[in-house]
């Protein structure tokens, strides 16, 4: 209802503050129990490897909330925002140790609308690689 | 193995209500690691202007999970849920969701197709209030990854 960032003020290209995420585990574990997502594959190695995956792999839906809160830190009101859609083109895979994998969310203006809001195009990569893909949000800005 | 196509078109009417409590909302934002005082404090939510914890943007799927479990694992429908992986996720909101709302979902098949000896099905929940609302739209592709030797 009140995004602290004014719509007057932004441009196309205008970059939002990036972040770092760390995700754990024990991130999944959490992530699991808090989103009712128990699917083996995000927190047991041995049948994550049966199906062909490489280890244990993120919730693209977590990796889909952490990329969304640069968007939503940046307006201050998690309810400013209008769409948000993600592709999940590679998994984030978590290693079982205390670093656990790294996820980098940049995100910047990409388009403004004339009704007071703003396309935002999120980059999020994960060792270095993409791991969302027409990754976008529409926002009512202040 | 091909999904029924049979099944696009679909609508599954909401099995029960969710009401939305402040601590599933607490308890989910701390998950994603967001702190955002409006959706932890109560205070800071209403000088926002909300009426009490705003959810964060994606606490719909909790609601959507249950609503598309009854129809992914429908046998009919031959989708194999071991195989299954996210691929795409969109929301579209009216407005966000907050606590005290007792939210409906109505499930929907929108689409079934095979490519690459991958199945895809894209379903959409209508995230409504009890008296129809709209709060939020949640689209999900889900890919069932074929065998290795079929792609």
């Amino acid at each position: 209802m009140s995004a602290r960032v004014a719509w007057a003020d932004v441009e196309v290209g205008t970059e939002l503050p990036s972040q770092t995420f760390t995700v754990l585990r024990s991130d999944l574990v959490r992530y699991a129990g808090a989103s009712g997502d128990f699917n083996v594959i995000h927190w047991n190695e041995r049948i994550a490897t049966e199906v062909g995956l490489p280890n244990v792999i993120a919730h693209g839906m977590l990796t889909m909330a952490m990329a969304g809160r640069v968007v939503t830190d940046w307006v201050g009101d998690p309810g400013a925002l209008l769409e948000y859609g993600v592709r999940f083109t590679r998994p984030v895979v978590v290693p079982d140790d205390d670093s656990g994998a790294t996820l980098e969310v940049s995100a910047k203006v990409s388009a403004k609308g004339d009704d007071g809001t703003v396309q935002v195009t999120i980059t999020a990569t994960s060792e270095g690689a993409t791991v969302l893909g027409k990754a976008q949000a529409r926002v009512r800005l202040a | 193995m091909a999904l029924n196509p049979e099944f696009v078109g679909r609508v599954y009417a909401a099995d029960g209500s969710y009401v939305v409590g402040r601590e599933k909302i607490r308890e989910f934002a701390t998950a994603i690691g967001d702190i955002n005082p409006a959706s932890h404090d109560v205070a800071a939510a209403r000088e926002l202007g909300y009426a009490d914890l705003v959810a964060p943007p994606t606490f719909s799927v909790i609601l959507a999970l249950k609503a598309s479990g009854v129809v992914v694992r429908d046998p009919d429908l031959g989708l194999d849920y071991t195989r299954v992986v996210h691929g795409e996720q969109r929301f579209s909101f009216t407005r966000p969701i907050v606590a005290g709302d007792e939210l409906v979902v109505t499930t929907t098949i929108e689409a079934i197709r095979t490519m690459a000896g991958n199945d895809m099905i894209t379903t959409r929940g209508d995230v409504t209030t009890l008296s129809g609302e709209p709060v939020v739209v949640t689209t999900a592709l889900l890919v069932a990854r074929g065998p290795e030797d079929a792609a």
